[in-house]
């Protein structure tokens, strides 16, 4: 039986304002319990919201980044429920009247390109937090400590159409959108913080139902490798209650990492009435022309444009292409190293920075902005490939090098300390291969009698002789012309 | 026309409202008379007609004024403390409430 | 008699201001005997919380000001705030058990405005919990009594105020007017009081009702005096996202209502004896067609002939929508009321119940135990017409409605009157404790609920006593957007040549 996942997400994102959306407390984090917290975040009586325009203006920003439409009149509305950490007991959201309706975000999944509509975003508060270490309440009761500090913080609150058909598709999805609000700089994308949460809305059809079937939603994944888990674990557990002949039940549930399964939330059925109505406290928000204008004008070049400058202009591979713009530190990165090659040169300076460079930014636990070595540091080391002083396997070494700080990280002067120039002269070659071919004559025999394999086994035995430092493309012509006369 | 036990349930639990059976009763019976005040919108033709966002909005061009993003600082503990002074239970600078299990 | 505080020898705010400015009397005698007459007065329950020490803080305070020679507008006078606005010292209770205890770590900014003027502050009145009801008679802390007549209600929700001002208690007092709760108790009581245009005056730290019906407002002895109450509260605040920063173009800041008013005044004495010529006065059907008590009718019919007399003409006009003002307020009102009381929940502050198994359980006991049964009341109609499936047919609906009824408004006031004018109320006040059903006590409202409805500025003036026990009567005048300054005007043409809001209880 054939079965086909639907999924969508909601993404919220936390955006980098120094206050927050509705008070001017600070959003910075990690401050003492309830220190950024305000009278109007506390709620307490006669304290009224008002609105903060850098958060409007991170919603137009993103609205721009994936053309979605942005709504000249937006609406805020109040989203009625009890919760400890929702200290009016409602939260400031947007419901029938959001600021972006519609857009969409074009990403990889592995080598294939897709693209994702989004339904609409919408502005609202962040909740406070729950901390559930044993307090003791007043009458000795077990008890929850509340902070109100993230109370406030603004979220943009991004909805795609369930059109993912994978885990894979969604946690590719939830990382193109990660590194699309960073790009940005609406958001630090930090998802240890909380800056970044995706639920996911995950239901199953038998491939060729148009219906869809029940969804249920995974709440506050915090991480893509746990989305991509939960994810496939909610799949899987909706296909075996259908199998069984059960049906899926409407609900939230939360996913266990631990246990690595997913698990439903007590909730009431009434919990999901949320009489939602606009908010009195606060006249409809427009948007004009001129402000959308100016917004746009002030952009930074966006990661699909970058992309394409990087195909057409630099002669990158749209996959390449692509996962350079990931992040915006790295695209600059890049950028920066290509302006100091020789033109034509993109392709071995994306192979570097995609390869090398990544591995070794991997293995230490560094992002790129805390590279030990320079982009400038690096085309000194890629122009040295280029121009044939070194080989590609010599300069990994070198690389190697200069990770670790030697010569100051100078490409040149470690190949000058170590004796790693390449040998490009002709006749040293040429006596090199002369020397092979006359120790291993079984092996120039097996080339002869039509074995392929033993050309690349001779290059092996020159580039051993030379220590790695012949030019390999020279040591292959030279030794196909002896061979070959 | 009025509504049920059911209904009062219902809305109770949605406003929290924890109601005594003498309280219950009574806004049951408080609702026949209330649903029939406001049942009598039925009984006017609004179509085409925009709801009223603001009570001024039909006079001058009302829209939502912004607010420069400048952060006030964090607030010192003592200062905290007393915007908390009114609670009724906190510990290490929290707010305590009964434990929720999830 | 002798318990009559020092103020009520001034007959107005502004005799009372030059007496301080002339160092005749001082802000902390002044405040002492009004302190004496409230303990005097504790019969009214017009104040919930009274703090010797915090007044007269602030009228020492006044009396610096007033010696240095440049001391604010309204340095001195007594005045007090109806528990609703949030104050920091006094407590601030909203007349609920679920806010007995509870001090706000700021003020409201409406009584940071009147102490930027120098008003001294005596208390905190007594009101309808959380500003629902029309009598004073739903405070957790007991009912307020007429002074006119102590059987009787003062009206309300602010009951306290206006009491505290009939019985010569204060010079002045704040109040707030969701449905019309500044105007019919000031009706009830005899004395003044106005409600302003919606965004002229700061919501910001005033415990919210229908946060768009709520105003905040003075009530007084006189139309002049309101002035002097009304102009320093009138500006844009940035804490109030509601707040209008500009009325049809003129900066919303103390001057504008002061500015109109003295030229309104002006062009009446230009016209010299018969001062508001040219002056249509609108009166709708639907005021007069109610179940209005026919000696309130014949009071109010006195009054505007009055007004004829001062040169104005009357012009009969129709509202049609009238009577459905009252369910589309008892939709719209309770509806936003119980979204604005979740917060109550005993998490931050307020009431907790005792008893506790959970957190479901603290959170609706607390609620259910700390809030009056109107309170309650209006709390389950909100949540009901917002919830599934009832939004549209009611919410929705009432929020057209409310542009309709708001539109009859404009069209009258534009296009075949200048002012509006009516009973506050169908009755006078009526006995304690003899309250109506909910529904009938809230059709009492039908001639102030439109206005709170189109954010219209609406006023109540004395104008005569009525019933077997000589009750007081209010004239309502309702304006068009922004005219607080016109309407002051044309109360002040007509106290001009009528005394009744000089009369004082006592002398009844």
């Amino acid at each position: 039986m054939d079965w086909e996942i639907v999924i969508g997400l909601e993404t919220h994102v936390q955006l980098s304002t120094a206050s927050k959306i509705f008070s001017d407390s600070s959003t910075q984090y990690g401050a003492l319990p309830n220190t950024q917290a305000g009278v109007v975040d506390m709620a307490l009586p006669g304290t009224l919201p008002v609105m903060n325009r850098g958060a409007v203006e991170r919603a137009i920003q993103f609205g721009l980044a994936v053309n979605a439409t942005i709504a000249p009149v937006s609406v805020f509305a109040r989203k009625n429920y009890f919760y400890p950490d929702l200290p009016k007991n409602y939260q400031i959201s947007q419901f029938d009247l959001p600021i972006l309706q519609g857009g969409s975000l074009t990403f990889f999944v592995g080598e294939n390109e897709t693209t994702v509509n989004l339904t609409r975003a919408h502005l609202e508060e962040d909740a406070g937090k729950s901390l559930h270490e044993n307090f003791t309440g007043p009458h000795g009761e077990s008890s929850t400590g509340i902070d109100l500090n993230r109370a406030g913080t603004p979220l943009l609150e991004i909805v795609t159409e369930p059109e993912m058909r994978s885990a894979a598709e969604a946690v590719a999805y939830a990382r193109a959108l990660h590194g699309l609000v960073v790009w940005l700089g609406i958001c630090d994308g930090n998802m240890q913080e909380g800056s970044f949460r995706c639920d996911a809305n995950v239901s199953v059809r038998r491939k060729g139902d148009t219906k869809l079937g029940t969804r249920t939603e995974i709440k506050n994944v915090n991480s893509f490798r746990f989305l991509e888990r939960a994810i496939l674990y909610e799949a899987r557990r909706q296909i075996e209650v259908l199998e069984d002949g059960g049906t899926i039940v409407q609900e939230t549930r939360l996913y266990d990492s631990d246990r690595d399964e997913t698990r439903s939330m007590r909730t009431k059925e009434d919990a999901h009435d949320y009489r939602y109505f606009p908010d009195p406290d606060l006249p409809p928000l427009v948007v004009d022309s001129g402000w959308v204008d100016r917004v746009r004008a002030n952009m930074p070049e966006l990661p699909a444009a970058r992309r394409g400058r990087f195909q057409t202009e630099l002669g990158l591979t749209a996959y390449d292409a692509a996962q350079l713009t990931m992040q915006r530190s790295t695209a600059d990165y890049f950028e920066e190293i290509v302006q100091h090659l020789p033109q034509g040169s993109a392709k071995p300076a994306a192979n570097w920075v995609l390869g090398e460079l990544a591995a070794a930014l991997n293995r230490d636990d560094l992002d790129i902005t805390q590279s030990p070595v320079s982009a400038q540091q690096m085309a000194a080391l890629i122009t040295r490939i280029v121009d044939g002083t070194i080989s590609n396997k010599i300069a990994r070494d070198v690389f190697a090098a200069m990770w670790e700080g030697e010569h100051n990280r100078d490409a040149d002067a470690i190949i000058e300390a170590r004796g790693l120039k390449q040998i490009t002269d002709t006749k040293a070659i040429e006596a090199m291969v002369d020397q092979v071919l006359a120790d291993h004559p079984a092996i120039v025999d097996e080339y002869r009698s039509g074995k392929d394999k033993a050309f690349n086994s001779l290059v092996g035995q020159v580039m051993r002789a030379a220590r790695g430092k012949a030019n390999p493309q020279q040591v292959t012509n030279i030794l196909r012309e002896k061979l070959d006369s | 026309m009025s509504i049920t036990q059911q209904d009062v349930d219902r809305i109770a639990r949605l406003a929290s409202l924890e109601l005594t059976s003498q309280q219950s009763e009574s806004i049951q019976s408080d609702f026949s008379d209330i649903l029939a005040l406001i049942q009598q919108l039925q009984s006017v033709d609004t179509q085409g007609v925009e709801p009223m966002a603001h009570p001024l909005c039909g006079q001058q061009d009302v829209a939502l004024r912004l607010r420069d993003d400048v952060a006030r600082p964090a607030a010192t503990t003592e200062q905290r403390d007393a915007l908390m002074a009114n609670a009724p239970a906190t510990a290490d600078g929290l707010f305590l409430v009964p434990t929720v299990i999830e | 008699m002798s318990d009559a505080p020092l103020h009520t020898q001034f007959n107005s705010i502004a005799q009372l201001r030059e007496a301080l400015v002339s160092r005749q009397v001082s802000a902390q005698e002044l405040a002492q005997s009004a302190l004496d007459a409230i303990q005097a007065r504790a019969d009214l329950n017009a104040f919930l919380h009274v703090d010797a020490t915090l007044s007269l803080e602030q009228a020492r305070d006044a009396d610096r000001l007033l010696a240095d020679g440049n001391a604010p507008a309204l340095a001195g006078v007594p005045i007090g705030h109806k528990d609703l606005f949030v104050t920091q010292g006094w407590r601030t209770t909203a007349a609920s058990k679920m806010l007995a205890d509870y001090v706000s770590p700021f003020d409201a900014t409406v009584v940071a405005q009147l102490r930027q003027a120098g008003a001294v502050s005596l208390g905190k009145l007594n009101c309808d919990e959380f500003g629902m009801g029309s009598s004073n008679e739903k405070s957790a802390f007991g009912p307020v009594k007429n002074p006119w007549n102590t059987a009787t209600n003062p009206g309300g929700s602010s009951g306290g105020s206006a009491a505290a001002v009939a019985a010569g208690l204060l010079m002045g007092a704040t109040a707030t007017d969701t449905g019309g709760s500044i105007r019919r108790p000031a009706a009830m009581c005899g004395v003044s009081g106005i409600k302003p245009t919606y965004g002229t005056v700061s919501r910001y730290g005033v415990i919210a009702n229908g946060s768009s019906l709520d105003q905040a407002g003075p009530i007084a002895r006189s139309a002049l005096d309101l002035l002097e109450l009304l102009d320093p509260i009138t500006a844009f605040d940035a804490a109030d996202a509601t707040s209008l920063e500009h009325c049809n173009g003129t900066p919303n800041q103390p001057g504008r209502v002061r500015h109109d008013f003295d030229r309104a005044v002006q062009a009446h004495q230009a016209a010299g004896s018969t001062p508001l010529k040219g002056l249509r006065i609108g009166v709708p059907d639907e005021f007069f067609s109610a179940d209005i008590q026919p000696d309130v009718a014949a009071t109010i019919d006195a009054a505007l002939k009055q007004y004829e007399s001062l040169g104005a003409e009357r012009v009969r006009i129709s509202l049609p929508r009238t009577s459905m003002s009252v369910p589309v307020y008892y939709v719209i009102g309770p509806a936003e009321s119980s979204s604005n009381l979740s917060r109550f929940d005993g998490v931050r502050y307020g009431y907790r119940t005792a008893q506790y198994n959970d957190l479901d359980e603290m959170i609706s006991r607390s609620r259910a135990e700390g809030f009056g049964s109107e309170v309650i009341r209006r709390i389950m109609v909100g949540t009901y017409v917002l919830s599934h499936g009832y939004y549209d047919a009611y919410y929705l609906q009432a929020q057209r409605l409310r542009r309709l009824i708001a539109d009859d408004f404009r069209r009258a006031l534009t296009e075949q009157c200048d002012v509006i004018m009516g009973p506050v109320a169908p009755t006078v006040a009526g006995d304690l404790g003899t309250e109506g059903s909910p529904t009938e006590e809230w059709t009492a409202d039908i001639f102030t609920i439109s206005a709170n409805l189109a954010g219209l500025p609406a006023m109540s003036i004395p104008c005569g006593f009525a019933s077997k026990r000589n009750l007081p009567v209010g004239l309502q005048l309702i304006g068009n957007y922004f005219c607080e300054g016109q309407l002051l005007a044309i109360a002040h043409a007509y106290q001009n040549v009528t005394d009744w809001h000089q009369r004082k209880p006592e002398q009844q």
